[in-house]
Formats: structure tokens, sequence, C-alpha cells
């Protein structure tokens, strides 16, 4: 609207009339984003070479990355095991998640909108339930007296299973509550997603003589594509991120048999106060995360839009 | 399309309704629990039809002395870190969605980078400013980080993108400065994008763990989560109790689910990121 003409400079004044309202309503969000988000993701970084504590503050190590050291060979190189526990978590669940996502939604979309709405929302419905009481009621169905699980085998004749007591099972029933607990995201977004898929594609197919497994198979999946990328990003990072299930689940950890990378970053931290070791794992989990986050770009960026 | 006692049909809805009760079926068995009056150790047999009685409730209340201020201090930080959210992402959201101003994509990808960060690795020097500020074991040590949150002024910005420029214009010529522009034209534009957020963020703080329990220590001053979290080593073997604090705690997030539902499945289309 205004003109401003080319060759004159502009003045701080004209700046903040052109542009004084723009950082005026980006400024509360910046602030907090500062203090709360960012100073505190460069001082971790910094603290994970530290030894940091509440008295005296932070002390440089030497050698400088002996934190890193510490937090991979301490206690018996309790993290790796950690490490390898929530890759195994992850990975049946993340599978679990979006093979039943792609079933399910692949499943409702041909019924009426009233029905669709309906199994939606009561797949929807743990979801908006926090993962602590999801996890504690679990642990209620796995209560080895007097639990569930161990009634339905009872009807069945079997032995009665220390489901999470055991430390060669405890991990295996933690990732069977999340693999039985119905992703209610991906069924929304798949939805989404085979909604928008224009029906002359489908109709193309059928002149040239395909079932509805071929049409499902040959269009519907490759079209949903990147939401499928999508959601393995969002359910992996999740999964990395696995703490309140383990926490009311197995409280003790069973050993090290349930130990994952955030429970020992939380153990680290705020039971021993070792912040540098707790801020280096952190950061392990950062790079995991952030290569997870990579590979997503990578991928979105030779994707065929249609 | 509509023959029925087609076997595929059949193995259709089979397989639907068993994923149904799968999904909901550990929510049912909580409060099946909490509706039956226990005071020891659960019945073997699990209970599957509640008694429809409140008498685990009645002593929860009487026993636990403070789950009515862990509901109220639950309901107190949700309900700030909403508006904050509400007011100032639609703020930010316009101005990343419609203003040119120098800086403006870097300060965007900054706050959008922080959604890839995991909470995690700031906790340790969060904790250590929130100590410094002496808020340890305040509300104010969960409301404060919780405004800093990067899904709402991601799903603003989408979301005001999409909205035609015209009508921002009509209104500077009858003389709105920016904000007024903003008051009076983007906020009441906004409503669908901002009932799905104020939901996300009630819940999502609602429902929060993590932190609580790491900036919070006395009993008086939990949240919901942290203080059921906490009642089984209080209750040991109360089973009636520990069920109906679960359920109690779970209940108000599942009536605002039912009430809200399609601005819950409205917003996870709205809020999902791609590329």
């Amino acid at each position: 609207m205004q003109y401003i003409a080319p060759t004159r400079p502009i003045s701080m004044r004209r700046f903040f009339e052109k542009h004084g309202w723009s950082y005026l309503f980006v400024l509360p969000s910046m602030t907090t984003f500062t203090i709360f988000v960012l100073v505190p993701v460069l001082w971790a970084f910094v603290i994970s070479f530290q030894k940091y504590s509440i008295r005296s503050g932070g002390r440089w190590l030497d050698p400088i990355y002996d934190n890193y050291v510490e937090a991979f060979t301490s206690l018996n190189g309790i993290f790796v095991i950690s490490i390898r526990n929530t890759l195994v978590y992850s990975a049946f669940t993340v599978i679990a998640n979006i093979f039943l996502g792609l079933i399910l939604s692949s499943l409702i979309q041909p019924l009426t909108h009233r029905w669709r709405t309906f199994f939606r929302a009561a797949y929807y419905l743990p979801a908006v339930t926090s993962a602590l009481i999801i996890g504690m009621t679990w642990a209620y169905i796995y209560n080895a007296q007097w639990g569930f699980a161990n009634y339905i085998l009872r009807l069945v004749s079997l032995p009665p299973v220390r489901w999470l007591s055991d430390p060669d099972i405890a991990l295996a029933s933690v990732t069977l509550s999340a693999v039985l607990t119905i992703p209610a995201t991906a069924v929304v977004l798949y939805s989404a997603a085979m909604g928008s898929i224009p029906t002359e594609f489908y109709e193309a197919a059928e002149i040239d003589g395909a079932n509805g497994i071929q049409k499902w198979w040959y269009i519907t999946v490759p079209l949903i594509k990147s939401t499928t990328l999508y959601l393995v990003v969002l359910y992996t990072i999740a999964s990395f991120e696995v703490f309140e299930r383990i926490y009311v689940m197995v409280p003790s950890g069973v050993g090290n048999s349930t130990q994952t990378i955030v429970t020992q970053i939380y153990n680290n931290g705020f039971k021993d106060f070792n912040f540098g070791v707790a801020s280096a794992q952190a950061f392990v989990l950062f790079v995991m995360i952030a290569t997870v986050a990579a590979l997503q770009f990578r991928f979105l960026q030779s994707d065929v839009e249609y | 399309m509509t023959r029925r006692f087609d076997p595929s049909t059949l193995m259709v809805w089979s397989v639907l309704l068993i994923t149904t009760v799968v999904s909901t079926f550990p929510m049912y068995w909580l409060f099946a629990n909490a509706l039956t009056p226990i005071t020891a150790i659960p019945p073997l047999t699990p209970i599957l039809i509640p008694a429809f009685s409140l008498e685990n409730f009645t002593r929860l209340l009487s026993t636990s002395k403070y789950y009515p201020s862990w509901m109220i201090n639950s309901l107190f930080v949700s309900t700030a870190v909403t508006i904050w959210h509400i007011f100032f992402d639609t703020l930010a959201g316009y101005a990343f969605a419609k203003k040119n101003f120098p800086l403006r994509t870097i300060m965007f990808w900054l706050i959008l980078s922080t959604l890839m960060i995991p909470i995690h690795v700031t906790f340790i020097p969060l904790y250590l400013i929130v100590r410094e500020l002496g808020l340890i074991d305040s509300i104010w040590a969960l409301i404060l980080p919780g405004t800093a949150n990067a899904f709402g002024i991601f799903l603003m910005r989408q979301y005001i993108q999409t909205l035609p420029s015209e009508l921002e214009d009509a209104a500077r010529i009858d003389g709105c400065n920016e904000f007024g522009v903003f008051w009076n034209v983007i906020l009441p534009l906004c409503k669908p994008a901002i009932a799905a957020l104020a939901i996300f963020t009630f819940v999502r703080n609602w429902n929060d763990f993590l932190w609580p329990v790491i900036a919070l220590n006395k009993a008086q001053n939990y949240t919901l989560t942290v203080g059921v979290a906490n009642m089984q080593n209080e209750f040991m073997t109360d089973w009636g109790i520990i069920f109906s604090g679960a359920a109690l705690a779970a209940l108000p997030m599942i009536i605002f689910f039912l009430i809200f539902q399609k601005y819950f499945l409205e917003g996870v289309r709205m809020g999902a990121i791609k590329g």
C-alpha cells in the first residue's frame, strides 16, 4: 500500500512503522521460546560436557567428552541395553501402528459417514486419556494375582504368567500393551488421505478390470505414501520417547530389562542428580530423533504429488 | 453394494468390532472396577459388569485429602496455558502467515524446529531456571514453560494462510490499525482452528506427567496425573480408592472428547505437518 521510492534509504522510523506491529505480534511467543526452549537446549549441550552440581555450578571435564563415555560405560553399559530396549519397543510398536492404521482406515472407508465417525471416535477415545492412566490400567490388567490377562489364561487352563515381574517377559508385555492401543491418529490421517484420492483413478482401474484388493494395493497404498511416511516418523519419535507407560507399569525396572532411554535420563538426572551424564544421554536421544526426522525430509523431497 | 451376509462383509465387521473392544476395553475395565465397591484386593473373577455404586468415589474424596486440590491445579494449569496459546499463537501465526518482515523465515523455522527436539533435553536446564526463579513446587513451574509450544503457532499460521487478504485490507481502509485488523477480522475467522488448538492444548497439559513430576515435590501442589501416580504408594492395598482415583482423573477428558469430538478429529488433520 505504502509507496517507498526504491532509491531512498529506509529510515529507522520508517522501518518500525512498517514492521513494528509484526515484531510486536511475534514478541511474546519468541520470548517464551527463547527462555524455556532455546536457552535450555543450548545450556543442556554445555552441561553435557560438564560436571554440574546445583551448589557450585558447572566445571568443564577433562577429557571434555567424559560424560558421553560415562553414559555408555557406567553400570555395565545399562544405557546401551536401554537403547536396545527402546529400539525393540519402537520397532514392534511402529510396525503394528502403521499396519493397524492402514487396515482399519481402509475397512471403515466404504462405510456410511455415521459408522465411520463412530469407529474413529471409538479408536480415538484412549488417545485423550493420559499415557500414565492407560499405563496404570494395563498394570492392573497384567496383575499376576487378579489381573484380567491371567484370568483369560485360567479360562483356557494355561498357567499364569508373571507379566510385569518376569525379566524375560516384562518388555514384551509393555510392548503388547502399546500394540493393542489402536493408533487413532493413523486411522484419522489415513481416512483423510484416502478421502482425497480422485475417484477417476478407481474408475480407470475398474475399466482395466482391477478387483478391490488390486485397486487398494496399486492405487490407494501408493497414493497415501506421504501420510505413511509422516506417521512412521511421528510414531518412531513417540516410541523413542516412551516413559509414562514404563514408569507406571514396571516402576522397579525389573533389573535392566525394561530400562529405556528416557527412564535412564530421568534416573540419572532426577534421582541421582547426575546432570552431566543425563544431558549427554538426552543428546543421544536428540541425535536419534533428528536422524529419523532428516530421513523423512529426504524421502519427502523425492515424493510425487498428485 | 448392499449385499448382506456376504462373508467378506461379515469379516470386515468382526475385525472392526474386535478392534473397537480391544481399544476401549482397558478404560471400560477401569471404570467397571471404580464403580464396584472394593476395599481390598479385587476379586479373582474380574468385575465386568459394574455395580454402579459411587462408594469408592466417596471414600476417595474423604480419604485422599489432596485429591480436590490436584484437580484444581490441573484445571488451572491447563486453562492458563490454553488461554495463552489461543491468543498469542493466533497473533504470531497471523504475523508469520501474512506479514513480510526481516528475519521472519528464520524465526519461524527456529520455532518449528523445536517440534523435532525431544522435550527431555530441556528438562535439566529448565529445572535450574525454574529453581532460580523460585518457582519449584509452584504451578507456575508448569504454566510458564507450557507457553513455549510450537504446535499452535504452526497450526494457526497454516490456517491463516488460507484466509483471503481482502477483508484485512477492507478493515485497514476503514481505519483499523494492525491490532484492530487482528482483533476484528482474523480472530473471528479463526474459530475452527482455535477450537482445535484449544482442545489439544488443554488435553496435552491435563495429561502431562514427566515435567510435573520433576517440578512438583509436595503432595498438596501435585497435578492430577502426579497425584494419581503416587496413590499406589499411599493406598497400597485399597484398590477401590486407586481405581476410582484413576477413573476420575480420566473422566473429564473423556467427556470433553465426546462433546467436542468433531473438533478433535478435525484438529488431528489440521495439525499434521508434512514436509
